[in-house]
């Protein structure tokens, strides 16, 4: 396969190489994924730490006195230290080790912000939100009697700012907001959202399971109170994410799960919780998911995610302007700024037959509403075919995604 | 291709482009909803029952080419079925998509038109849109405001 020259400076073609999976057909033909925004690929080096976790030095963390414990221990320790690193949280016991972005929203929805909703508050999230950052506020809403407050966006998919800002209220107590958002491709500008609150005292929530494998993000220079990813989105293992929060927050929250590993001493009457982010991490954790999760942040440090970026806008730009001379497609979400996800319909066909007829075509696209009905709604669609890129995507594909869209046609008439 | 041609045929083509029967049926006594929280489809079966005969079916709703062609061609079938011999129809129909060959050939001989269907057989993803106005049927026959899911 052979890139479209660019002017980046970047080397797609070496990326993709240490992608295995990228290598393969799908009904005879080779694999275009697209769907990267559902879950990324992974290099051989996440595959490598995780398997040489399992061959060389397995056992359970924090417990054992022997060698392969301690290994274990100082290998899940450094994954922390890793994620801490990437992101500029101020400590590693700043990240706990959780599932995924959506553990980490539904754990700050039971603790910290279960313990400062009271009836009558205000929870603020986007009209842009994935289900994950809808449905544990509401939860929650239900539970203390609270409002859950939608600040609106634009047709172009982009938050409106001053709207968002009118909603921030004395009873506004916690406001939780995607950094880009999965089905529209918004970027948003969450750096100055977080400082409207910051004014007026009211804590952060950022959902930025997109954001990691796009761009550098730095929760020291954003401010945020918290701020959690996926690390299946960002080449890393699934089954493993990461949440940062101030240690302020950390230490002054009661526990998300009762078990072993979050205690400090524990009697038939009363238990002591440990420190954070012990506190936090109760049972076995995903050990060797952790160790692969951070090998997937040595990856992308390796990279130089401004390159990344630039590479990605670049690749965005060419799919905008292939897709939009199609005549019949429309894009879903043209923000101005806009991260590498092309939302598309195609007229006269529903998503879900956009998505059987491309995956004939060996292309893997996502056909549905991508977790978040509220946004299909807002644009009066049941549903869209959605193209998302990474980094190891190349002009080449969106080429492939063309043709296969002249395919639909073929068949649709 | 030619999987995908077996699956698009002609007759399904036409039914998703120009569906029968679509619409609200006035003077229904009875309708039940259907959705695929998967992909979102949502459909509404409504009928007029005569004793134990379907007297006359609508459907309205969005969905895939797979999910509207089968409503609509699933309303022409039952219409002046018995709501038994419609359910024997169902179960059929499914075993066209999902069952074992040898027994398909019989099975696709009761169908008429419905064979069009055999086709999704090769995508077993979207068995679940063939099935959502049959499961809607089902559950209108069976009265009430129940919520047919695929899930």
């Amino acid at each position: 396969m052979t890139t479209a020259a660019t002017s980046v400076t970047f080397d797609a073609e070496a990326v993709r190489r240490q992608f295995p999976a990228l290598t393969r057909k799908v009904y005879d033909k080779p694999l275009v994924y697209l769907d990267s925004a559902a879950s990324a690929q992974k290099p051989e080096v996440v595959m490598e730490a995780e398997m040489r976790c399992y061959r060389e030095y397995y056992s359970n963390v924090h417990r054992g006195v022997h060698r392969l414990s301690q290994e274990s221990t100082e290998a899940y320790e450094a994954a922390r230290q890793k994620v801490s690193t990437l992101i500029g949280a101020g400590c590693p016991r700043e990240v706990i080790f959780v599932r995924g972005t959506t553990e980490g929203i539904n754990l700050v929805a039971s603790t910290f912000a279960r313990q400062r909703v009271g009836e009558g508050d205000e929870v603020l999230i986007t009209a842009m939100e994935h289900h994950s950052n809808i449905v544990p506020w509401q939860i929650l809403c239900e539970q203390v009697g609270a409002k859950l407050v939608v600040a609106p966006m634009n047709q172009r998919g982009e938050l409106i700012f001053d709207e968002f800002v009118a909603r921030l209220g004395d009873r506004t107590k916690i406001a939780s907001f995607v950094h880009i958002s999965n089905a529209l491709g918004t970027i948003n500008p969450v750096a100055d959202m977080v400082a409207a609150c910051q004014e007026r005292g009211i804590p952060t929530v950022i959902d930025g399971a997109q954001a990691a494998p796009h761009m550098h993000v730095d929760v020291a220079t954003l401010g945020c109170d918290f701020y959690t990813l996926s690390g299946h989105k960002m080449f890393g293992p699934s089954g493993i994410g990461a949440l940062y929060g101030k240690l302020e927050h950390l230490n002054g929250m009661p526990p998300y799960q009762g078990g072993g590993e979050m205690i400090r001493t524990v009697t038939f009457e009363k238990s002591e919780w440990a420190q954070p982010p012990a506190k936090f991490e109760a049972g076995t954790p995903n050990i060797a998911g952790a160790i692969g999760m951070g090998a997937a942040v040595d990856f992308l440090k390796q990279l130089d995610m401004a390159k990344v970026a630039a590479y990605e806008a670049e690749l965005l730009d060419y799919g905008t302007r292939t897709l939009e001379a199609i005549p019949g497609v429309t894009l879903i979400g043209t923000a101005e700024h806009k991260a590498s996800v092309l939302s598309f319909l195609v007229e006269g066909v529903h998503a879900h037959d956009i998505g059987t007829i491309l995956d004939r075509e060996g292309i893997a696209v996502r056909a549905g509403h991508h977790c978040a009905q509220p946004v299909m709604d807002f644009y009066g669609v049941a549903a869209t075919a959605r193209a998302s890129l990474a980094l190891y995507n190349t002009k080449d594909d969106i080429d492939r995604l063309a043709a296969g869209i002249g395919k639909i046609r073929e068949v649709f008439g | 291709m030619s999987e995908l041609t077996d699956l698009y045929q002609e007759v399904i083509l036409d039914h998703n482009k120009a569906p029968r029967n679509f619409g609200v049926l006035e003077g229904a006594d009875r309708h039940a909803d259907g959705h695929n929280p998967l992909c979102g489809d949502q459909l509404r079966v409504y009928l007029v029952m005569v004793g134990e005969t379907v007297r006359d079916i609508k459907f309205e709703g969005s969905g895939c080419a797979i999910s509207k062609a089968s409503a609509s061609l699933m309303t022409q079938a039952v219409k002046g079925k018995t709501a038994s011999e419609a359910k024997a129809m169902f179960a059929a129909f499914h075993e066209l998509m999902t069952g074992d060959p040898s027994v398909r050939a019989s099975a696709g001989a009761e169908l008429g038109k419905l064979a069009v269907f055999e086709g999704v057989r090769e995508f077993p993803v979207r068995v679940k849109c063939a099935t959502l106005a049959w499961h809607t049927l089902e559950a209108a026959l069976l009265g009430g405001s129940a919520v047919a899911s695929t899930e």
